[in-house]
């Protein structure tokens, strides 16, 4: 192993490389310059901030530009509600959503688990399918059903559950509806790849000692389920949180989750300061659900090898 | 796992997958709604794909999305599998990214290059990258390190035991991400949307400001034709990998990202 490593000649190591200066030039350096433009100030020109960072003058306008930078933009999401409620909103669907999906994805997950050994693979194939079609296609197919002359309001009316057509677009409902729809996959893969990994004499174990199913199921099951459960709360928490498609097609206008939110100030209002802010803002909130995951990852990585 | 699927298990399956796929399969019967309204039934047509035919904006937007894809998931293929391979073989730069459409937009404001296509591809490079190392590198650690040791022993050169011997074992692999980025590309709205400019309008893009204004039976038509492209493409894919590598790469994506 040492010795093929020192027999890689040092041209390999540099094209081994090349991803990571893709990276740098194309992932860090952006990052730098949001952080930058999030200290900066609105103005009426192009581009839209100030200051602009300028080399040719040297250290004095450096020391300058630095003097310029404050944060501004940060004092005001922390004093401006609207900020504040976004991020709230933000939080709060995604917390419902990850709780909903939980509820949703373990028996789903669960009882692909259960399922014949020669169907698994097809069932999770049946799960992974939707997943590689358009996320946009997937909330627009709702938008047909949920609108006001849509599929479900014909449905609930011919049932006579409701008498006149019920506006669901544009509500919360909707857009917890779009979400776990969109998300189940995230959640019933790892709960799946957890569930299916256990071992079955401990629950034949059980049985014998006389433990009765339900039983088995809370004191057996469910814990060694956890990691499983874990892992696809946040893969679908992460990305809720910042989610923009959903809320903009399926949601209303009252409260916007901060997704919206920095799209509005970027595209309608051309506050690219305040849109920075809210972006490095939210990456930081992310930063420790994302940790976490990360934890996870490893620890499981390190008891499967 | 004990055997033996409850009721309860069978129907928790059941309603899952009708959840599932019962949006979708509406969607496909409207797209061939002679009518225009959507709660009306007018009798199977194929007017909307008619009309697609002749949108030239929606076949233009198509293909650029499909220019940007091809070219976007080749070369985060290239890149990705390079950082698989030095992420497993010496250990590099463990931890991933998180990435910002945001980021990459105020990158190319910076530098004041012209956006359109070239940047929603570098953009889409750098996002599926990860993607497909995360496929690679699954594969390239479940592999039998002894093949390439004795070809070194050998004496073949490293960049030749890469090549004839490290790479056609991984390459379904290698193909599994491609198609993931490929279709990730196809798929992106947010970060098209910031990284395009004047002139360069991807499928979603377009798609995007159609549905903004409500439901039209063409996009109906198009989401078909998407949704029709795609499970082909699966169904493709598991033909050539024999079934097994692909699903297990995806299952394990899944589990990883």
């Amino acid at each position: 192993m040492q010795e093929s490593l020192q027999k890689r000649n040092w041209s390999g190591r540099a094209v081994l490389l090349l991803p990571y200066l893709w990276l740098v030039v194309f992932f860090l350096t952006p990052f730098v310059i949001v952080f930058k433009i999030s200290l900066s100030q609105t103005t009426m020109a192009q581009p839209p901030y100030l200051p602009v960072f300028d080399l040719s003058t040297g250290w004095a306008g450096l020391r300058e530009f630095a003097a310029q930078l404050s944060p501004d933009s940060f004092r005001l999401l922390f004093t401006d509600l609207i900020y504040l409620l976004s991020y709230l909103k933000s939080l709060q669907v995604a917390a419902i959503s990850t709780i909903i999906l939980l509820l949703i994805g373990y028996p789903f997950a669960y009882g692909i688990a259960r399922a014949p050994r020669g169907w698994q693979p097809l069932l999770v194939m049946a799960v992974v399918l939707p997943f590689w079609t358009s996320f946009l296609i997937r909330v627009y197919a709702w938008i047909n059903i949920l609108q006001r002359d849509g599929l479900l309001n014909d449905v609930l009316m011919r049932l006579h559950i409701v008498d006149a057509p019920v506006s669901w677009l544009s509500s919360d409902t909707a857009i917890y509806i779009g979400m776990i729809y969109s998300y189940l996959p995230f959640m019933v893969l790892p709960l799946y790849a957890a569930l299916e990994k256990m071992d079955e004499t401990l629950l034949e174990a059980a049985a014998d000692l006389g433990c009765p199913r339900w039983k088995t199921f809370w004191v057996v099951v469910v814990p060694l389920s956890l990691p499983g459960a874990a892992a696809g709360a946040l893969l679908c928490f992460i990305p809720i949180v910042g989610e923009f498609v959903i809320p903009d097609l399926l949601g209303g206008s009252e409260t916007l989750m901060i997704g919206q939110t920095l799209w509005n100030e970027f595209f309608a209002n051309r506050d690219w300061p305040v849109a920075s802010a809210i972006a490095v803002t939210l990456l930081v909130l992310l930063l420790v659900p994302m940790l976490f995951y990360e934890r996870l990852q490893q620890r499981s990585l390190e008891g499967g090898r | 796992m004990q055997r033996g699927a409850s009721p309860f298990n069978i129907v928790s399956v059941a309603l899952g997958l009708a959840f599932l796929y019962l949006p979708i399969t509406i969607l496909v019967i409207y797209s061939f709604n002679a009518s225009r309204l959507v709660t009306v039934w007018g009798g199977w047509s194929l007017a909307w794909y008619r009309e697609l035919l002749n949108d030239v904006a929606v076949l233009q937007a198509a293909w650029i999305s499909l220019r940007v894809a091809a070219f976007s998931a080749t070369a985060a293929t290239v890149l990705g599998t390079l950082a698989a391979v030095a992420l497993v073989r010496l250990g590099l730069f463990r931890g991933r990214l998180l990435f910002s459409g945001l980021s990459l937009l105020l990158l190319f404001v910076a530098l004041n290059v012209d956006r359109g296509f070239w940047t929603i591809t570098i953009a889409h490079t750098t996002l599926t990258m990860c993607f497909v190392t995360v496929i690679v590198q699954s594969r390239l650690i479940g592999f039998d390190r002894s093949l390439e040791e004795a070809a070194m022993d050998l004496g073949c050169p490293p960049l030749k035991t890469f090549l004839t011997i490290t790479l056609p074992l991984i390459a379904p692999a290698i193909a599994a991400g491609w198609m993931l980025a490929f279709t990730l590309s196809l798929d992106d709205l947010v970060i098209a949307s910031f990284t395009t400019g004047p002139g360069a309008t991807t499928l979603p893009i377009r798609i995007y400001s159609e549905v903004r204004l409500g439901v039209k039976p063409e996009i109906n038509a198009v989401c078909t034709i998407m949704i029709a492209a795609v499970a082909a493409g699966t169904i493709v894919a598991s033909l050539i990998t024999k079934g097994g590598v692909a699903r297990r790469e995806r299952a394990a994506l899944g589990a990883q990202v």
